[in-house]
C-alpha cells in the first residue's frame, strides 16, 4: 500500500503505461511544459520527451480526431481535454468517428483511444467550467464511459482503460485531484465492467459515481447517526452500466436514492432509476429518489453554487423521504 | 482486385494511359449502373455520384502505394474503386448485404476496407481531416514511410476542422496529402457564396502548407501533381495540399433537383469531360485504336455485371447480428 493523491495516481498510471508500451503517448493542451492544467502530467515531459508528451494547439476537434486516427494507425493515444465543457468542440469526432467507426466499418476498424477530461463543479468556476455532461456521453453506443471515484480507481481504471480495444472516456471530477488515498501495490488494474459497494448497509441503496460518491458516503455517516443504515454503491462505469450490482442491492434494501451531479431532466440518474423500476419494481417499498443539480447553469457565487449542487444534506433529506415512506 | 499501376509512367506511357482511362471508365460505368439500381429501388439512402470527377480519383490513387492510407468522404465510390476495393464488395454494400465492404452497416456513404487501408466513407463534412492527421501521426511516430491521402470538397474548407487540421499537420510536419476536390458547389451553394477567399490553395498556403492548384479534369495533370506531392510528403517535408478543379456533372445527390446551376455552365464543363479529354489525347497520339476502346468498355461492362450479380446473390446480414461491432468482440464472452 502507498498513499498518494488522485492526481498522482493518474500520473502514475500514465507513467507506468508509457514505460510498459512504446505505443502509448499523451496529447492535449498544456500537457507538456505546463504539466497539465490540473497538474496530472507534471514531470512526464522530462521523462518521456515532447514526442510522447505532446502539447497541442487549442484545437479540440483536431487533436481528438488525431487521437482517433493515431489509434487506427496502431498507437495507444491518451488524449486530455481540459474539461468536459470544451469537449463539446470535439463532440463530432467523439460521436461521429470514435464511437461509430467500428460499426460503420463492419468490425474492420477499432479505435483504442483513451480520452481524459475533468468534470463537475464546486470550485466557483461558473457555468462554462463546471458542468457534468458524462451522462450525455453515456448515451452513446460504441463508447465506454468511466468515472473513477477513489485514488485506487484513478490508477487502476486508467490502466484498464488503456487495455480496452474501444474508445474509453474517463471523467475525473475536479474536486478529487487533491484527495489522498491508498493505492495497492502492483498494477491494481480495475474491472471496468463492475460497480462496487463502497459501504454496506441494510436500509437504503444510495447510488453514486465519480464526485458524488464522497457526497453519498458523507451523507451515509450522518444517516448512521439518525439510525439509518445506508448502502453506498459506486457505479464506476456509466456505460456499459452494471445494473446487476444495483438491482442486487435494492433487492436487499428495498429503497433507493440516486445521486448525480447532472441536471435532473434527462439525467443519468433518470436512467438508473428507470432500470430499478424495470427490474426491481416489486422489491421497492418507496419510489426511487433522486438528488441532482438544480436546473440552472452553475452560478459563480459560493452560496448559489452550493445550493445548485448535490450536497450531503440533500442526500440525507432524500433518504429520509424514501425511508419514511410506507 | 483492380490493376493498380504503381509503376512510374515512363515504363510504358501508352499502357499506363490506358490504365488511367480504364480506371475512369470503371468508375463512370459503375455509377451509371448505380443510377439505374437506385431508380429500381435496389439502392436506397443518399447516393452521391462522382460522375465528372473521375480524373481526381484515378490520378491521385495512381500516385499511391498499397501501404499508404486513404481517408474519404460520402462521395467516395470513385476513390474506393480506384483504390482497389472490389466493385462487388462496394455494390454489395449499397445493397446492404453481408458481403458489402462494411457488412451492410455503412451503405454508399461509409465504404471501408482494411485491406486497402481505406478509412471511409465519412459523411460529416470535414470530419475525416483530423483522422487523416492522426493516421499520419501514427506513421510518423512508428517510422513508417507512409502517406495518408485525405479527400474532401470545397465546402469542407469553411469548417473549423479544416483550419485546425492544416495548422496541426503543418506544425508537426505530418505526411498528409490534402486533396481538395473543388467542384465549385457545396450542395446548392456556389463557392463564391460561401468562401470569402475562393483561392483555396492560397488558404492552405497561409498555414505553411505547400499548395498547388491543378486541372482536375486532366487525369495526367492530376497524376503528375499527385506524384510530385506524394514524393515531397514521403521525403519528410510535411503535408501538401492540392486543389483539384473539377465539376460534378450530376446533381449533389439523387434527391437534388439541381435548380441552382444553369444549363450552359454544365454544358461548358461537359466539354471538358475527363474521359473524353484523355481518349482524345490518346487518339491524337495514335495510342487508342477503336477496337481497344471497345474491348475496354466490354471488359468494364462485364466487371460491373459480375459485381451486380455478386451483390444480388449475396446473403443479408442476419438481424441477430444487429448489435455486433459496437464494441470489440472478446473471445470467450
Ligand atoms: C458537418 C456537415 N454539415 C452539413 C452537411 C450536409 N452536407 C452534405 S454534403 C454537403 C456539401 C459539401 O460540399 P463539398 O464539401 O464541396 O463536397 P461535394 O459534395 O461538393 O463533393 C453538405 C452541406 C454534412 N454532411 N455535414
Amino acid at each position: 500500500m502507498t498513499t498518494m493523491t488522485y492526481r498522482e495516481a493518474m500520473r502514475e498510471a500514465i507513467r507506468q503505461a508509457m514505460r510498459a508500451d512504446d505505443r502509448v503517448f499523451l496529447m492535449g493542451e498544456d500537457v507538456g511544459r505546463y504539466g497539465g492544467s490540473f497538474g496530472v502530467s507534471l514531470g512526464l515531459l522530462e521523462e518521456f520527451g515532447p514526442e510522447r508528451i505532446r502539447d497541442t494547439p487549442l484545437s479540440e476537434s483536431a487533436f481528438v480526431g488525431a487521437g482517433i486516427g493515431a489509434a487506427l494507425g496502431g498507437l495507444r493515444p491518451i488524449v486530455e481535454i481540459m474539461t468536459v465543457n470544451f469537449s463539446l468542440l470535439a463532440l463530432d469526432q467523439i460521436l461521429n468517428n470514435a464511437a461509430t467507426l467500428r460499426h460503420m466499418s463492419g468490425g474492420q476498424f477499432g479505435v483504442p483511444l483513451v480520452i481524459r477530461m475533468t468534470t463537475g463543479g464546486g470550485r466557483q468556476l461558473a457555468a462554462q467550467h463546471s458542468h457534468s455532461l458524462e451522462g450525455w456521453y453515456a448515451h452513446i453506443p460504441g463508447l465506454r464511459v468511466i468515472a473513477p471515484a477513489t485514488v485506487a480507481d484513478a490508477r487502476g481504471m486508467l490502466a484498464a482503460a488503456l487495455d480496452d480495444p474501444d474508445p474509453v472516456l474517463i471523467f475525473e471530477h475536479g474536486g478529487l485531484y487533491n484527495v489522498s488515498g491508498e493505492v495497492p501495490d502492483g498494477d491494481g488494474r480495475a474491472d471496468l465492467d463492475r460497480a462496487v459497494v463502497r459501504r454496506p448497509g441494510r436500509d437504503v441503496t444510495v447510488v453514486a459515481y465519480g464526485g458524488t460518491v464522497g457526497t453519498a458516503l458523507t451523507a451515509a455517516q450522518d444517516l448512521a447517526h439518525d439510525g439509518v443504515d445506508a448502502e453506498v454503491i459506486d457505479l464506476r462505469t456509466l456505460r456499459p452500466l452494471d445494473d446487476a450490482t444495483v438491482i442486487g442491492s435494492v433487492a436487499r434494501t428495498h429503497r433507493a436514492v440516486v445521486v448525480d451531479e447532472g441536471w435532473r431532466s434527462g439525467s443519468f440518474a433518470a436512467e438508473v432509476s428507470a432500470r430499478i423500476m424495470e427490474q426491481a419494481f416489486y422489491e421497492l417499498d418507496a419510489p426511487v429518489g433522486r438528488v441532482c443539480t438544480a436546473e440552472v447553469p452553475i452560478p459563480y457565487a459560493r452560496h448559489l453554487e452550493e445550493a445548485a449542487l448535490p450536497q450531503p444534506s440533500d442526500v440525507r433529506t432524500a433518504v429520509h423521504e424514501v425511508v419514511g415512506h410506507g | 482486385m483492380s490493376k493498380k499501376s504503381t509503376v512510374p509512367p515512363a515504363a510504358g506511357a501508352s499502357a499506363h494511359r490506358l490504365d488511367l482511362l480504364r480506371e475512369m471508365v470503371r468508375i463512370r460505368r459503375f455509377e451509371e449502373r448505380c443510377v439505374e439500381l437506385y431508380s429500381a429501388a435496389r439502392i436506397r439512402g443518399f447516393l452521391h455520384l462522382y460522375i465528372g470527377e473521375e480524373a481526381v480519383a484515378a490520378g491521385v490513387m495512381s500516385a499511391l502505394t498499397p501501404a499508404d492510407a486513404v481517408v474519404s468522404t460520402y462521395r467516395e465510390h470513385g476513390h474506393a474503386l480506384a483504390r482497389g476495393i472490389p466493385p462487388g464488395a462496394v455494390m454489395a454494400e449499397m445493397f446492404g448485404k453481408a458481403a458489402g465492404c462494411s457488412r451492410g452497416r455503412g451503405g454508399s456513404m461509409h465504404l471501408f476496407d482494411a485491406t486497402t487501408r481505406f478509412y471511409g466513407g465519412n459523411a460529416i463534412v470535414g470530419g475525416g481531416l483530423p483522422v487523416a492527421v492522426g493516421l499520419a501521426l501514427a506513421d510518423a511516430m512508428l517510422g513508417r514511410p507512409v502517406v495518408t491521402a485525405c479527400f474532401f470538397g470545397d465546402g469542407a474548407v469553411a469548417e473549423g476542422e479544416f483550419h485546425e487540421t492544416l495548422n496541426l499537420a503543418a506544425l508537426w510536419r505530418l505526411p498528409v496529402l490534402f486533396c481538395c476536390e473543388n467542384n465549385l458547389y457545396a450542395m446548392g451553394t456556389a463557392i463564391e457564396r460561401a468562401q470569402a477567399v475562393t483561392d483555396l490553395a492560397k488558404r492552405a498556403a497561409s498555414y505553411g502548407v505547400a499548395a498547388d492548384t491543378v486541372d482536375g479534369m486532366d487525369v495526367l495533370a492530376v497524376e503528375d501533381a499527385a506524384r510530385a506531392a506524394v514524393a515531397a510528403v514521403r521525403s519528410g517535408t510535411g503535408p501538401r495540399f492540392l486543389e483539384l478543379l473539377t465539376y460534378r456533372f450530376r446533381a449533389h445527390s439523387m434527391y437534388d433537383p439541381d435548380r441552382y446551376r444553369d444549363k450552359a455552365e454544365i454544358a461548358r464543363w461537359r466539354q471538358r469531360d475527363p474521359i473524353t479529354l484523355l481518349t482524345g489525347r490518346m487518339r491524337d497520339d495514335g495510342e487508342l485504336p477503336d477496337d481497344t476502346l471497345q474491348e475496354l468498355e466490354a471488359a468494364v461492362a462485364a466487371e460491373i455485371d459480375a459485381a451486380v450479380a455478386f451483390a444480388d446473390e449475396a446473403a443479408e446480414e442476419p438481424v441477430g447480428d444487429l448489435t455486433r461491432f459496437v464494441l470489440a468482440e472478446r473471445s470467450g464472452s
